[in-house]
């Protein structure tokens, strides 16, 4: 999108839920979608007088992001109190770090229509999640709110950028990325609907060519890339209108309302905040030795960006084609695994893309999926030395679906392997060619289109099976006469 | 292990030297305390002499002192990324004023 005159700036702020099994300054469970309040103890309710001991997983899922982000990991780093008082925070502070996070000074890459582009990252930091509100129970409006705690303590990172984003589809794109190395280190899920992946947006207009930033909105409430766009692309068009007509921006908060589909300024908090961040007391320090991090760097995976740049330089396959078999590792895998099967990358890829996808909401599920890679790669070995046809192949591959069986073993059972005796053939095409002497008149006076009947018509009585190679060239021979 | 490192700043800038009254309302309000208007100027007075005690540490020579956050020289305290049993709905929910089907009850929450 372009806006004339204006030039939209825009920093995003990611909070990330990290997939360790505890919390991350107690061992109460992580685990989603339990009773309200079954999953507390006194470190997390803010007991007076408990110690938090931090989670080294956390500690060490935060490095490999650091890594993976082109960050500088602060070998000593801290954790400090974030004071605020609000009922989903039991202590009225919130553990986070401030002066010192644990890395500073990377960057992921995007692609956009001008090419690959370095989207900065200004901080990660690890911090505790808080309790969850509802405002109702029940159903129908309460004059109450009500607290869950069992999302307290659930570790975060927070990952912001620089303000190096110029448009609402950059932005989408690098939260795509950025998730997609999140997904691939196995810290975080990634499910923006569910909230283990959300995002925060601080969007501003200025002049083109001014250096200044203008007066910044911080976007809440966006809970897919859908919402992020488009709540960018609203947010931007109500800045310009304001300034073009001489108003100015307030400084706010507003949040997205999908529905209405507009941002709107959320309520109460007219007093800005005032945390006074100091470091905590009860969670000595952190040092990361060299080695510790040298320890991670060897066990990061390859990345999608390296992946699928490997995808194109090693089998040949279309950008289109890499980057979707590389939004997940385990699809990526998958195509792997079966290529290394039957090395027809191109082929694997195609069944992969338009046949396989279409039973998987979440690639990742792919690794539940009944056509294991080796038998989707026998199963073109088959079309490729000419057992069976790709027709044939689409019902062999839906049986495959709902059985689970081996290729092979259902083109025995069924008989479907293809007819590629020349003799055969020929005696099936001309009974067709005998019993339609008028289309062959047809085809001889010019009418091309009839070949593509005739076809029909054989396969119709090979019942697919009729190798579509020799079907053709025994027809053009017959009615060539 | 001890870690010999410099902070950055803000930590260790020097104090404001002096707490007004409008520090003092702003400070009780943050921390949601009511201070009645007449205790207001001996509260202003009772934090200025802590922090004037606090400046007897200025006294000392701290040059080659490296700055530190905490008393003790320990760093990475760490635990295993292992769960243990939580408490039971009922007893977290113990002490809390007021409850409904497990939740914490809490007076009406606007900001979402």
């Amino acid at each position: 999108m372009m806006v004339m005159g204006y030039e939209p700036v825009i920093g995003l702020e990611v909070h990330a839920q990290l997939l360790t099994e505890s919390k991350i300054f107690c061992s109460c469970s992580t685990q989603f979608g339990q009773p309200p309040n079954s999953q507390t103890c006194p470190v997390c309710l803010g007991m007076p007088g408990v110690l938090p001991v931090v989670n080294k997983r956390v500690v060490e899922y935060a490095i490999k992001t650091a890594l993976a982000t082109n960050c500088t990991i602060q070998r000593f780093n801290q954790f400090a109190r974030k004071n605020y008082f609000y009922p989903d925070l039991p202590k009225g502070y919130q553990i986070s770090q401030f002066e010192l996070p644990i890395a500073t000074g990377g960057f992921i890459e995007i692609d956009t229509e001008s090419g690959t582009r370095k989207i900065g990252i200004t901080r990660i930091h690890m911090e505790e999640d808080a309790g969850k509100l509802l405002h109702e129970i029940n159903g129908g409006a309460a004059e109450n709110s009500f607290v869950d705690y069992n999302r307290t303590g659930i570790p975060l990172l927070e990952i912001v950028s620089e303000p190096d984003i110029h448009t609402p589809e950059e932005a989408g794109e690098y939260l795509k990325a950025l998730r997609a190395i999140l997904q691939y280190l196995g810290v975080c899920d990634g499910n923006m609907e569910q909230g283990s992946f959300r995002c925060d947006a601080n969007v501003s207009l200025r002049p083109s060519g001014e250096r200044r930033f203008g007066t910044k909105v911080e976007l809440k409430n966006m809970n897919s890339f859908r919402h992020v766009v488009r709540a960018l692309t609203y947010e931007i068009t109500r800045q310009r209108e304001l300034l073009e007509y001489g108003d100015s921006v307030i400084q706010e908060t507003r949040l997205w309302d999908e529905n209405a589909g507009q941002t709107l300024p959320m309520r109460g908090k007219e007093e800005s905040h005032d945390y006074r961040y100091f470091p905590d007391p009860d969670l000595v320090p952190l040092y990361i030795e060299d080695a510790w991090i040298e320890a991670l760097r060897s066990q990061l995976p390859e990345l999608p960006r390296q992946r699928r740049n490997r995808f194109i330089d090693q089998y040949g396959l279309p950008l289109y084609d890499a980057d979707i078999l590389v939004t997940s590792r385990q699809l990526a895998d998958y195509f792997e695994t079966a290529v290394r099967s039957c090395n027809q990358p191109k082929t694997v890829s195609n069944w992969i893309l338009s046949e396989v996808l279409r039973f998987l909401t979440d690639p990742r599920d792919i690794v539940s999926f009944p056509v294991t890679p080796e038998h989707l790669a026998q199963m073109i070995c088959l079309i490729h030395n000419g057992t069976i046809s790709g027709k044939i192949a689409k019902k062999i591959f839906e049986e495959m679906r709902t059985t689970g069986a081996l290729p092979s073993s259902i083109v025995e059972r069924h008989g479907l392997v293809q007819v590629s005796d020349s003799s055969k053939l020929e005696k099936v095409i001309q009974e067709i060619l005998d019993a339609h002497p008028s289309l062959v008149a047809d085809f001889r006076a010019g009418k091309e289109k009839v070949f593509g009947f005739l076809v029909g018509q054989i396969m119709k009585a090979t019942k697919g099976k009729a190798n579509p190679r020799m079907v053709n060239d025994i027809l053009r021979e017959k009615l060539a006469g | 292990m001890e870690v010999r490192i410099l902070l950055p700043e803000p930590f260790f800038t020097e104090v404001p030297v002096k707490i007004t009254a409008h520090d003092v309302v702003h400070v009780a309000r943050l921390a949601r305390l009511h201070i009645p208007d007449k205790e207001i100027e001996a509260m202003t007075g009772q934090l200025n002499a802590i922090l004037e005690y606090f400046e007897t540490l200025q006294e000392i020579n701290t040059t080659d002192i490296p700055p530190s956050t905490h008393a003790v020289a320990l760093t990475n305290a760490f635990r295993d990324d292992r769960c243990s049993p939580s408490l039971a709905p009922e007893e977290a929910l113990a002490n809390a004023p007021e409850t409904e089907q497990s939740y914490f009850k809490v007076p009406k929450i606007i900001e979402t």
